[in-house]
Protein backbone atom coordinates (compact mmCIF):
# COMPACT_ATOMS: atom_id res chain seq x y z
CA UNK A 1 0.00 0.00 0.00
CA UNK A 2 1.41 3.37 -0.96
CA UNK A 3 1.66 6.25 1.47
CA UNK A 4 -1.02 8.89 1.52
CA UNK A 5 -1.61 12.40 2.81
CA UNK A 6 -4.83 14.34 3.28
CA UNK A 7 -5.78 17.15 0.85
CA UNK A 8 -8.98 19.02 1.72
CA UNK A 9 -10.28 15.84 3.31
CA UNK A 10 -9.36 13.51 0.42
CA UNK A 11 -6.74 10.80 0.69
CA UNK A 12 -3.93 11.37 -1.84
CA UNK A 13 -1.49 8.56 -2.62
CA UNK A 14 2.08 9.50 -3.53
CA UNK A 15 5.35 7.97 -4.60
CA UNK A 16 8.65 8.73 -2.88
CA UNK A 17 10.16 11.94 -4.22
CA UNK A 18 6.87 13.47 -5.35
CA UNK A 19 5.88 16.92 -4.20
CA UNK A 20 2.44 17.73 -2.81
CA UNK A 21 1.57 19.38 -6.17
CA UNK A 22 2.70 16.40 -8.28
CA UNK A 23 0.80 13.91 -6.16
CA UNK A 24 -2.31 16.09 -6.06
CA UNK A 25 -2.43 16.56 -9.85
CA UNK A 26 -1.70 12.88 -10.46
CA UNK A 27 -4.55 12.05 -8.09
CA UNK A 28 -6.97 14.31 -9.93
CA UNK A 29 -6.93 17.24 -7.53
CA UNK A 30 -6.27 20.75 -8.79
CA UNK A 31 -4.15 23.20 -6.81
CA UNK A 32 -3.99 26.63 -8.52
CA UNK A 33 -0.50 27.39 -9.84
CA UNK A 34 1.37 29.70 -12.22
CA UNK A 35 5.13 29.08 -12.31
CA UNK A 36 4.85 25.31 -11.86
CA UNK A 37 5.16 23.19 -15.00
CA UNK A 38 5.33 19.39 -14.93
CA UNK A 39 8.32 19.18 -17.23
CA UNK A 40 10.59 21.45 -15.24
CA UNK A 41 12.15 21.52 -11.83
CA UNK A 42 9.79 23.35 -9.45
CA UNK A 43 10.63 27.00 -9.03
CA UNK A 44 8.49 27.96 -6.04
CA UNK A 45 8.51 31.66 -6.85
CA UNK A 46 4.95 32.72 -7.66
CA UNK A 47 3.50 31.27 -4.44
CA UNK A 48 0.06 30.91 -6.04
CA UNK A 49 0.14 27.20 -5.13
CA UNK A 50 0.59 27.98 -1.44
CA UNK A 51 -1.32 25.56 0.78
CA UNK A 52 -1.61 25.04 4.52
CA UNK A 53 0.41 22.01 5.57
CA UNK A 54 -0.22 20.96 9.16
CA UNK A 55 -1.34 24.53 9.84
CA UNK A 56 1.68 26.27 8.26
CA UNK A 57 1.82 27.76 4.77
CA UNK A 58 4.08 26.18 2.13
CA UNK A 59 4.42 26.23 -1.67
CA UNK A 60 2.89 22.90 -2.73
CA UNK A 61 5.09 22.70 -5.84
CA UNK A 62 8.26 22.44 -3.73
CA UNK A 63 6.87 20.79 -0.59
CA UNK A 64 7.83 17.09 -0.52
CA UNK A 65 4.86 14.80 0.06
CA UNK A 66 4.99 12.94 3.35
CA UNK A 67 2.71 10.33 4.84
CA UNK A 68 0.07 11.75 7.13
CA UNK A 69 0.37 15.41 6.10
CA UNK A 70 -2.80 17.45 6.50
CA UNK A 71 -2.99 19.80 3.50
CA UNK A 72 -5.64 22.50 3.06
CA UNK A 73 -5.86 24.16 -0.35
CA UNK A 74 -9.40 25.07 -1.39
CA UNK A 75 -10.18 27.19 1.66
CA UNK A 76 -11.05 30.88 1.73
CA UNK A 77 -7.85 31.80 3.56
CA UNK A 78 -5.64 30.32 0.79
CA UNK A 79 -7.87 31.48 -2.06
CA UNK A 80 -7.83 34.99 -0.60
CA UNK A 81 -4.04 34.90 -0.54
CA UNK A 82 -3.96 33.66 -4.15
CA UNK A 83 -6.36 36.42 -5.16
CA UNK A 84 -4.03 39.03 -3.66
CA UNK A 85 -0.98 37.52 -5.42
CA UNK A 86 -2.79 37.58 -8.77
CA UNK A 87 -3.91 41.18 -8.13
CA UNK A 88 -0.32 42.22 -7.36
CA UNK A 89 0.88 40.67 -10.63
CA UNK A 90 -1.81 42.56 -12.56
CA UNK A 91 -0.87 45.85 -10.86
CA UNK A 92 2.89 45.35 -11.36
CA UNK A 93 2.95 44.80 -15.13
CA UNK A 94 1.01 46.26 -18.04
CA UNK A 95 -1.73 43.67 -18.47
CA UNK A 96 -4.17 45.18 -20.95
CA UNK A 97 -6.18 42.08 -21.82
CA UNK A 98 -8.35 43.75 -24.51
CA UNK A 99 -5.27 44.38 -26.65
CA UNK A 100 -3.37 41.16 -25.84
CA UNK A 101 -3.39 38.39 -28.39
CA UNK A 102 -2.87 35.80 -25.63
CA UNK A 103 -6.24 36.70 -24.09
CA UNK A 104 -8.25 33.53 -23.58
CA UNK A 105 -5.11 31.39 -23.55
CA UNK A 106 -3.45 33.20 -20.66
CA UNK A 107 -2.91 31.38 -17.37
CA UNK A 108 -2.77 34.58 -15.31
CA UNK A 109 -6.06 35.78 -16.78
CA UNK A 110 -7.67 32.36 -16.32
CA UNK A 111 -6.60 32.29 -12.68
CA UNK A 112 -8.07 35.77 -12.24
CA UNK A 113 -11.35 34.53 -13.68
CA UNK A 114 -11.38 31.44 -11.48
CA UNK A 115 -10.63 33.41 -8.32
CA UNK A 116 -13.29 36.06 -9.25
CA UNK A 117 -10.68 38.83 -9.31
CA UNK A 118 -12.67 41.86 -10.48
CA UNK A 119 -9.96 44.47 -9.89
CA UNK A 120 -6.22 44.66 -9.27
CA UNK A 121 -7.11 46.65 -6.16
CA UNK A 122 -3.63 48.12 -5.83
CA UNK A 123 -2.22 51.20 -7.52
CA UNK A 124 -1.15 50.19 -11.04
CA UNK A 125 2.56 50.72 -11.66
CA UNK A 126 2.42 51.12 -15.45
CA UNK A 127 6.12 50.31 -15.97
CA UNK A 128 7.94 51.35 -19.12
CA UNK A 129 8.99 48.13 -20.85
CA UNK A 130 9.78 48.50 -24.57
CA UNK A 131 8.99 45.62 -26.93
CA UNK A 132 11.58 43.58 -28.79
CA UNK A 133 10.23 43.05 -32.32
CA UNK A 134 13.69 42.53 -33.82
CA UNK A 135 13.25 38.83 -34.61
CA UNK A 136 11.50 38.10 -37.94
CA UNK A 137 9.19 35.45 -36.46
CA UNK A 138 8.94 36.18 -32.74
CA UNK A 139 7.72 39.17 -30.73
CA UNK A 140 8.71 39.80 -27.12
CA UNK A 141 6.27 41.94 -25.13
CA UNK A 142 7.94 42.38 -21.75
CA UNK A 143 4.94 44.36 -20.42
CA UNK A 144 3.25 41.12 -19.44
CA UNK A 145 6.18 39.25 -17.89
CA UNK A 146 5.44 37.75 -14.46
CA UNK A 147 9.02 36.47 -13.93
CA UNK A 148 7.98 32.79 -13.71
CA UNK A 149 11.26 31.83 -15.42
CA UNK A 150 9.57 29.08 -17.46
CA UNK A 151 11.19 30.38 -20.67
CA UNK A 152 14.54 30.59 -18.90
CA UNK A 153 14.19 27.01 -17.68
CA UNK A 154 12.89 25.70 -21.04
CA UNK A 155 15.64 27.37 -23.03
CA UNK A 156 18.47 26.16 -20.84
CA UNK A 157 17.17 22.74 -19.70
CA UNK A 158 15.41 21.54 -22.88
CA UNK A 159 16.65 23.63 -25.80
CA UNK A 160 20.22 23.89 -24.48
CA UNK A 161 20.37 27.48 -25.74
CA UNK A 162 20.12 29.73 -22.71
CA UNK A 163 18.35 32.49 -24.65
CA UNK A 164 16.65 34.11 -21.64
CA UNK A 165 17.70 35.24 -18.17
CA UNK A 166 16.38 37.28 -15.30
CA UNK A 167 18.48 40.32 -14.40
CA UNK A 168 18.26 42.85 -11.58
CA UNK A 169 16.92 42.31 -8.09
CA UNK A 170 13.71 43.05 -6.23
CA UNK A 171 11.38 45.42 -8.03
CA UNK A 172 14.08 46.00 -10.70
CA UNK A 173 14.09 42.31 -11.68
CA UNK A 174 13.29 41.81 -15.35
CA UNK A 175 13.57 39.37 -18.22
CA UNK A 176 16.51 39.85 -20.58
CA UNK A 177 17.76 38.24 -23.77
CA UNK A 178 21.22 36.71 -23.62
CA UNK A 179 22.81 38.47 -26.59
CA UNK A 180 25.45 41.16 -26.72
CA UNK A 181 22.94 43.50 -28.35
CA UNK A 182 20.18 42.36 -25.95
CA UNK A 183 17.99 41.69 -29.00
CA UNK A 184 16.24 38.43 -29.82
CA UNK A 185 17.35 38.56 -33.46
CA UNK A 186 20.93 38.01 -32.30
CA UNK A 187 20.13 34.68 -30.59
CA UNK A 188 19.65 31.21 -32.07
CA UNK A 189 16.06 30.84 -30.79
CA UNK A 190 13.77 28.92 -33.17
CA UNK A 191 9.99 28.60 -33.44
CA UNK A 192 10.31 24.90 -32.59
CA UNK A 193 12.01 25.60 -29.27
CA UNK A 194 10.39 24.58 -25.99
CA UNK A 195 10.87 28.17 -24.82
CA UNK A 196 8.33 29.20 -27.45
CA UNK A 197 5.63 27.01 -25.89
CA UNK A 198 5.79 27.64 -22.18
CA UNK A 199 5.06 31.33 -21.60
CA UNK A 200 1.90 31.37 -19.42
CA UNK A 201 1.18 35.00 -20.37
CA UNK A 202 1.61 37.03 -23.56
CA UNK A 203 5.36 37.76 -23.58
CA UNK A 204 6.78 35.31 -26.13
CA UNK A 205 4.56 35.41 -29.19
CA UNK A 206 4.88 33.89 -32.64
CA UNK A 207 4.24 36.61 -35.18
CA UNK A 208 1.36 36.48 -37.69
CA UNK A 209 -0.75 33.83 -35.89
CA UNK A 210 -2.15 35.98 -33.08
CA UNK A 211 -5.80 35.73 -33.95
CA UNK A 212 -5.87 32.46 -35.92
CA UNK A 213 -8.10 31.18 -33.13
CA UNK A 214 -10.79 33.82 -32.49
CA UNK A 215 -11.45 35.34 -29.08
CA UNK A 216 -14.26 33.33 -27.53
CA UNK A 217 -12.98 29.98 -28.86
CA UNK A 218 -9.79 29.79 -26.87
CA UNK A 219 -8.63 27.39 -24.18
CA UNK A 220 -10.06 29.16 -21.14
CA UNK A 221 -13.12 30.48 -22.95
CA UNK A 222 -14.41 26.91 -23.01
CA UNK A 223 -13.90 25.83 -19.43
CA UNK A 224 -12.30 27.38 -16.34
CA UNK A 225 -8.67 26.59 -15.64
CA UNK A 226 -9.61 24.58 -12.56
CA UNK A 227 -11.59 22.19 -14.77
CA UNK A 228 -8.76 21.80 -17.29
CA UNK A 229 -5.58 21.30 -15.28
CA UNK A 230 -6.69 17.77 -14.52
CA UNK A 231 -6.84 16.96 -18.25
CA UNK A 232 -3.11 17.46 -18.19
CA UNK A 233 -2.44 15.27 -15.16
CA UNK A 234 -0.03 13.64 -14.73
CA UNK A 235 1.02 16.28 -17.19
CA UNK A 236 3.80 14.67 -19.14
CA UNK A 237 4.65 15.08 -22.80
CA UNK A 238 2.98 12.49 -25.06
CA UNK A 239 4.75 10.42 -27.70
CA UNK A 240 4.56 13.21 -30.27
CA UNK A 241 6.45 15.45 -27.90
CA UNK A 242 3.61 17.93 -27.53
CA UNK A 243 2.53 18.81 -24.05
CA UNK A 244 -1.09 19.48 -23.19
CA UNK A 245 0.11 21.61 -20.30
CA UNK A 246 1.63 24.16 -22.66
CA UNK A 247 -1.22 26.63 -22.67
CA UNK A 248 -2.00 28.31 -25.94
CA UNK A 249 0.37 26.19 -27.98
CA UNK A 250 -0.83 26.19 -31.58
CA UNK B 1 -44.75 48.47 -4.51
CA UNK B 2 -41.47 49.59 -2.96
CA UNK B 3 -39.76 52.73 -4.17
CA UNK B 4 -37.60 52.31 -7.27
CA UNK B 5 -33.83 52.53 -6.90
CA UNK B 6 -32.24 55.58 -8.50
CA UNK B 7 -29.35 54.80 -10.86
CA UNK B 8 -26.91 57.28 -12.41
CA UNK B 9 -24.46 56.40 -15.19
CA UNK B 10 -21.70 58.24 -17.01
CA UNK B 11 -18.72 57.69 -19.27
CA UNK B 12 -15.41 59.36 -18.37
CA UNK B 13 -12.28 58.36 -20.33
CA UNK B 14 -14.26 55.61 -22.04
CA UNK B 15 -15.79 54.96 -25.45
CA UNK B 16 -19.45 54.45 -24.42
CA UNK B 17 -18.99 50.77 -25.31
CA UNK B 18 -20.05 49.78 -21.79
CA UNK B 19 -23.21 51.86 -22.16
CA UNK B 20 -23.87 50.09 -25.48
CA UNK B 21 -23.42 46.81 -23.59
CA UNK B 22 -25.95 47.99 -20.98
CA UNK B 23 -28.39 48.48 -23.88
CA UNK B 24 -27.50 44.95 -24.99
CA UNK B 25 -29.62 43.57 -22.15
CA UNK B 26 -32.32 44.22 -24.77
CA UNK B 27 -35.90 43.58 -23.60
CA UNK B 28 -34.62 43.06 -20.06
CA UNK B 29 -34.31 46.86 -20.00
CA UNK B 30 -38.08 46.88 -19.43
CA UNK B 31 -37.70 44.55 -16.46
CA UNK B 32 -34.86 46.74 -15.18
CA UNK B 33 -37.05 49.83 -15.46
CA UNK B 34 -39.57 48.14 -13.16
CA UNK B 35 -36.84 48.12 -10.50
CA UNK B 36 -34.89 51.33 -11.13
CA UNK B 37 -35.25 54.81 -12.51
CA UNK B 38 -32.40 56.64 -14.17
CA UNK B 39 -30.97 59.86 -12.77
CA UNK B 40 -27.97 61.51 -14.47
CA UNK B 41 -27.19 59.35 -17.52
CA UNK B 42 -26.77 59.64 -21.29
CA UNK B 43 -30.13 57.83 -21.37
CA UNK B 44 -31.94 60.74 -19.64
CA UNK B 45 -29.60 63.58 -20.59
CA UNK B 46 -29.83 64.86 -16.98
CA UNK B 47 -26.61 66.85 -16.50
CA UNK B 48 -26.00 66.53 -12.75
CA UNK B 49 -26.48 63.84 -10.13
CA UNK B 50 -29.05 64.01 -7.37
CA UNK B 51 -28.83 61.49 -4.51
CA UNK B 52 -28.83 57.97 -5.99
CA UNK B 53 -28.64 54.39 -4.82
CA UNK B 54 -26.30 53.11 -7.55
CA UNK B 55 -23.76 54.88 -9.75
CA UNK B 56 -22.27 53.12 -12.78
CA UNK B 57 -19.12 54.68 -14.19
CA UNK B 58 -17.46 53.67 -17.42
CA UNK B 59 -13.97 54.92 -18.36
CA UNK B 60 -10.94 55.92 -16.33
CA UNK B 61 -9.73 59.33 -15.24
CA UNK B 62 -7.70 61.18 -17.88
CA UNK B 63 -8.51 64.87 -17.28
CA UNK B 64 -9.59 67.39 -14.66
CA UNK B 65 -13.28 67.22 -15.61
CA UNK B 66 -13.28 63.44 -15.10
CA UNK B 67 -12.11 64.03 -11.52
CA UNK B 68 -14.96 66.50 -10.83
CA UNK B 69 -17.61 64.17 -12.29
CA UNK B 70 -16.22 61.20 -10.34
CA UNK B 71 -16.40 63.19 -7.09
CA UNK B 72 -19.98 64.25 -7.91
CA UNK B 73 -20.93 60.59 -8.37
CA UNK B 74 -19.15 59.49 -5.18
CA UNK B 75 -20.86 62.23 -3.21
CA UNK B 76 -24.33 61.30 -4.48
CA UNK B 77 -24.24 57.51 -4.93
CA UNK B 78 -24.56 55.06 -2.07
CA UNK B 79 -22.96 52.33 -4.19
CA UNK B 80 -20.44 53.21 -6.86
CA UNK B 81 -19.56 50.64 -9.52
CA UNK B 82 -16.61 50.80 -11.93
CA UNK B 83 -17.75 49.19 -15.16
CA UNK B 84 -15.39 48.04 -17.91
CA UNK B 85 -11.64 47.73 -18.34
CA UNK B 86 -10.97 51.48 -18.49
CA UNK B 87 -12.74 52.21 -15.20
CA UNK B 88 -11.16 49.15 -13.57
CA UNK B 89 -7.57 49.28 -14.90
CA UNK B 90 -7.26 52.54 -16.87
CA UNK B 91 -7.66 50.43 -20.00
CA UNK B 92 -6.61 51.50 -23.45
CA UNK B 93 -6.13 55.22 -22.58
CA UNK B 94 -3.71 54.18 -19.81
CA UNK B 95 -1.40 52.72 -22.44
CA UNK B 96 0.02 56.23 -22.69
CA UNK B 97 1.08 56.13 -19.02
CA UNK B 98 4.69 55.14 -19.65
CA UNK B 99 5.07 58.08 -22.08
CA UNK B 100 5.60 61.76 -21.33
CA UNK B 101 2.32 63.65 -21.86
CA UNK B 102 4.05 66.61 -23.53
CA UNK B 103 5.83 64.27 -25.94
CA UNK B 104 2.49 62.58 -26.75
CA UNK B 105 0.74 65.88 -27.51
CA UNK B 106 3.71 67.11 -29.55
CA UNK B 107 3.76 63.98 -31.67
CA UNK B 108 0.00 63.89 -32.23
CA UNK B 109 -0.54 67.60 -32.97
CA UNK B 110 2.83 68.95 -34.16
CA UNK B 111 5.35 66.51 -35.56
CA UNK B 112 3.11 63.83 -37.11
CA UNK B 113 3.45 64.03 -40.93
CA UNK B 114 0.63 66.03 -42.57
CA UNK B 115 0.21 68.48 -39.69
CA UNK B 116 1.87 71.49 -41.32
CA UNK B 117 -0.09 74.05 -39.29
CA UNK B 118 -0.98 71.91 -36.31
CA UNK B 119 -1.06 73.22 -32.76
CA UNK B 120 -1.79 71.68 -29.39
CA UNK B 121 -5.46 72.47 -28.55
CA UNK B 122 -5.60 75.14 -25.84
CA UNK B 123 -9.22 76.31 -25.81
CA UNK B 124 -10.06 77.28 -22.19
CA UNK B 125 -13.21 75.12 -22.38
CA UNK B 126 -11.12 71.98 -22.86
CA UNK B 127 -10.41 70.18 -19.58
CA UNK B 128 -6.70 69.84 -18.87
CA UNK B 129 -5.34 66.32 -19.35
CA UNK B 130 -3.71 64.59 -16.38
CA UNK B 131 -0.14 63.40 -16.75
CA UNK B 132 -1.33 59.82 -16.17
CA UNK B 133 -4.62 57.99 -16.75
CA UNK B 134 -5.96 56.44 -13.54
CA UNK B 135 -8.50 53.71 -12.80
CA UNK B 136 -11.36 54.97 -10.61
CA UNK B 137 -10.30 53.23 -7.41
CA UNK B 138 -7.09 55.27 -7.33
CA UNK B 139 -9.16 58.46 -6.92
CA UNK B 140 -12.27 57.57 -4.85
CA UNK B 141 -13.54 54.50 -3.03
CA UNK B 142 -15.23 52.11 -5.45
CA UNK B 143 -17.64 49.53 -4.07
CA UNK B 144 -17.82 47.07 -6.96
CA UNK B 145 -16.02 46.34 -10.23
CA UNK B 146 -17.40 44.76 -13.42
CA UNK B 147 -14.41 43.95 -15.66
CA UNK B 148 -14.59 43.47 -19.43
CA UNK B 149 -14.05 45.43 -22.63
CA UNK B 150 -16.96 45.76 -22.56
CA UNK B 151 -18.59 43.43 -20.04
CA UNK B 152 -21.37 41.58 -21.86
CA UNK B 153 -25.01 42.56 -21.46
CA UNK B 154 -25.48 39.25 -19.65
CA UNK B 155 -22.67 40.09 -17.20
CA UNK B 156 -24.15 43.53 -16.48
CA UNK B 157 -27.61 42.03 -16.05
CA UNK B 158 -26.34 39.30 -13.69
CA UNK B 159 -24.36 41.82 -11.66
CA UNK B 160 -27.16 44.37 -11.33
CA UNK B 161 -29.91 41.86 -10.57
CA UNK B 162 -27.72 40.20 -7.90
CA UNK B 163 -27.02 43.59 -6.38
CA UNK B 164 -30.65 44.77 -6.51
CA UNK B 165 -31.73 41.46 -4.95
CA UNK B 166 -29.38 42.18 -2.04
CA UNK B 167 -26.90 39.42 -2.91
CA UNK B 168 -23.11 39.75 -3.30
CA UNK B 169 -22.73 39.93 -7.09
CA UNK B 170 -20.87 36.96 -8.58
CA UNK B 171 -20.11 36.72 -12.31
CA UNK B 172 -18.66 33.21 -12.68
CA UNK B 173 -17.11 31.50 -15.70
CA UNK B 174 -18.19 32.89 -19.07
CA UNK B 175 -19.40 36.21 -17.62
CA UNK B 176 -16.15 37.35 -15.98
CA UNK B 177 -13.95 38.59 -18.83
CA UNK B 178 -11.08 41.02 -18.95
CA UNK B 179 -11.12 41.37 -22.74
Amino acid sequence: MSDTFQLDGASIPFKAGQTVMQAALAGGHYIPHLCYHPEFKPHGSCKVCTVKVNGRTAASCTMPAEAGLSVESNIEEMNGLRRTLVQMLFAEGNHFCPSCEKSGNCTLQALGYDLEVHTAGFRHMYPDRPLDASHPDILLDFNRCILCELCVRASSEVDGKNVFSLAGRGIAKHLIVNAKSGLLKDTNIALTDKAMQVCPVGVILQKRIGFSVPIGERRYDQRPISAQALDDAPRQADASGSCTACEGTP
Amino acid sequence: MSKKLRVATTSLAGCFGCHMSLLDIDERLLALLELVEFDRSPITDIKHCSPCDIGLIEGGICNAENVHVLHEFRKNCKILIAIGSCAVTGGLPAQRNHLDLGACLTEVYLTEPGLAHGHIPNDPELPLPLDKVHPLHEVVKIDYFIPGCPPSGDAIWKFLTDLIAGKTPVLGHGLIKYD
